[in-house]
């Protein structure tokens, strides 16, 4: 039981520092990619020593900042709910990585059983997650009614909207996914994505449902409020629902923007692209459709396995970065009717064909 | 004569571009394609190939000054003769054509007879100064440039954004100055406004 726990445990904090360093280095690379699309440089300024680093510190430097920074409540704001929704917004953020499979059964020799690598094996894991990201609009809405800004809590009303309208079109996107592989265990859904259609296309998610994919990546990005769809922050012109942070209060809100956008990513490798599957690799090896095969160790096809995952996510990431400085942002009216009169109906259609196929000629899995 | 009516139509999307997708891809295509010329750009850089294609338009400003056109108008300075003392014969045209009345000169009279005057003391304050360039267009002794290239004059007081025949003769200075290093006789503001110098110094040295 105690081995469980520790496992556990190591479990979890694996994966919250691999997440929240690498949400820390979106800052990087926002910067960084902006830069280079833009034929710009990017930071570069801050040193160690004169190491400069590609400007690598500048998060550091970032952080240190808003620690020491002057954290301002407004006097007529609600104190306690003010301090309590960012909390709120990064806790729900983070909390749904715990369903997250980011790599296959691992073999301890010291261990009977072979360790899953997910925090936690929820049998409707995708629930869990789509739970989660709906409280994270509690933090959204907290943080704007709590604020006493008229800014500030149309920003929440903005955000609040925008994610309520967006979770169903990817709820409704889920769904066809859901109904190919039978199973809402993201661990299972995985599992069956490893399967090959005539043994050489792998049988993931993109293959079974493209235009699930699509809608999903367009109301995914929705959901972590970024350009296109930052309405709820615009920080340029419109001011969301953050106005009134400072700090690292506010630091904790951008946080939980980056923490999305890897949690989103995490969930379209998922569901989407096999997950941590690596195509033609079975648990003993690599097997080729053309007959060839190469064994591969236990500890060698996790590795293979948490890195094909791994990649995958940063690809998403740098995906969903390129895409935030394409795209300009959606005016509000466009967001409604591109979310009600676009992607639901599309989604709902798709759930549609997906049922009468998979009755037809169903017994995919 | 009837007015001529023209509509302009509003442009309609094409089905390909309400599709949107399509056109969010040549976008990314548009994006992607800088991204990865960058990116390759900079690493090129590093290894010192490529040097003729510019990675990024940016100037990294206090290390890279921007190139400055001939005729740009930067702050003043006064041309010096061989002998170390000002070209200016004192004839107060600039100060006269100032639309800022920024130039303050004290004339003072010159040993030479075909020189006549020269500046006891010649002071710019910068600070209301508006950079019109007149005073340079109405010097008869092609006196006053504006050719130093210094762009960052930057003060915390607005004493130090007036500038004396010091810094005016040699654009180098920077303030605080310490030394006096003119020797013709001048209203020296580094000696509370004290005459210093001689003309015997000048034709001495």
């Amino acid at each position: 039981m105690i081995e469980i726990l520790l496992i556990k445990s190591a479990l979890a904090g694996i994966v919250f520092f691999a997440v929240l360093n690498f949400a820390g280095l979106h800052t990087w690379v926002e910067r960084k990619q902006s830069a280079l699309i833009q034929d710009r440089i990017g930071a570069n300024r801050a040193d160690i020593f004169g190491f400069r680093l590609l400007g690598l510190f500048h998060g550091i430097a970032d952080a240190i900042k808003m620690f020491t920074k002057e954290d301002i409540i407004p006097v007529e704001a609600n104190k306690t709910l003010h301090t309590l929704a960012p909390f709120f917004s990064v806790f729900f953020a983070l909390v749904a990585f715990a369903a997250i499979p980011f790599g296959p059964a691992l073999v301890l020799p010291w261990f009977e059983h072979p360790v899953e690598l997910q925090v936690a094996k929820i049998n409707v894991a995708l629930l869990y997650i789509f739970a989660m990201l709906s409280l994270g609009v509690y933090g959204v809405i907290l943080a704007g009614f709590a604020s006493r800004n008229n800014y500030a809590i149309l920003g929440g009303l903005r955000a609040t909207a925008q994610m309520i309208s967006y979770e169903i079109a990817l709820g409704i996107a889920v769904v066809g996914v859901v109904m190919v592989y039978g199973t809402m265990d993201l661990a299972e859904l995985v599992q069956g994505q490893t399967q090959m259609i005539g043994g050489w296309i792998p049988f993931w998610g993109i293959v079974a449902q493209p235009v699930a994919f699509i809608i999903f990546l367009t109301a995914a990005l929705a959901e972590t409020k970024r350009a296109p769809f930052d309405l709820p922050e615009a920080e340029s012109e419109i001011i969301g629902y953050f106005v009134e942070y400072s700090g690292m209060k506010f630091g904790m809100f951008f946080l939980t923007d980056f923490l999305e956008t890897i949690m989103v990513a995490c969930l379209a490798t998922t569901l989407f692209f096999g997950g941590w599957h690596v195509p033609f690799l079975m648990p003993d090896g690599f097997h080729f459709p053309w007959g060839g095969m190469i064994p591969v160790a236990n500890w060698l096809y996790v590795l293979f396995g948490v890195s094909s995952f791994s990649i995958k996510v940063v690809i998403f990431c740098w995906v969903f970065m390129q895409l935030r400085w394409t795209l300009p942002r959606f005016r509000y009216d466009q967001l409604m009717s591109l979310g009600w009169k676009g992607l639901f109906p599309i989604s709902v259609a798709n759930v549609v064909v997906t049922a009468v196929v998979l009755l037809f000629f169903g017994e995919a899995s | 004569m009837a007015i001529k009516v023209k509509i302009v139509r509003r442009p309609e999307l094409t089905f390909w571009e309400k599709l949107y997708i399509p056109q969010i891809l040549c976008g990314f295509k548009i994006t992607s394609w800088h991204f990865f010329r960058n990116l390759f750009l900079h690493m090129a850089h590093r290894l010192g190939r490529f040097k003729h294609f510019p990675a990024s338009a940016t100037i990294q400003y206090p290390e890279e000054l921007r190139p400055l056109m001939s005729r740009f108008r930067s702050r003043h300075r006064l041309t010096v003769r061989e002998d170390g003392t000002p070209r200016c014969v004192g004839c107060m045209l600039c100060e006269t054509v100032c639309p800022a009345r920024c130039i303050t000169i004290v004339p003072g009279e010159h040993p030479d007879p075909h020189v006549e005057k020269y500046p006891v003391r010649f002071d710019i304050d910068l600070g209301v100064c508006v950079y019109c360039g007149y005073c340079v267009e109405a010097c008869p002794e092609d006196a006053i440039r504006m050719d130093t290239g210094i762009l960052d004059v930057a003060a915390y007081s607005r004493e130090e954004m007036q500038l004396d025949m010091h810094e005016l003769m040699d654009p180098k200075l920077r303030k605080p100055i310490h030394e006096c290093s003119l020797n013709f006789p001048h209203q020296c503001n580094l000696t509370e406004g004290g005459e210093k110098g001689s003309w015997e110094a000048v034709s001495g040295s």
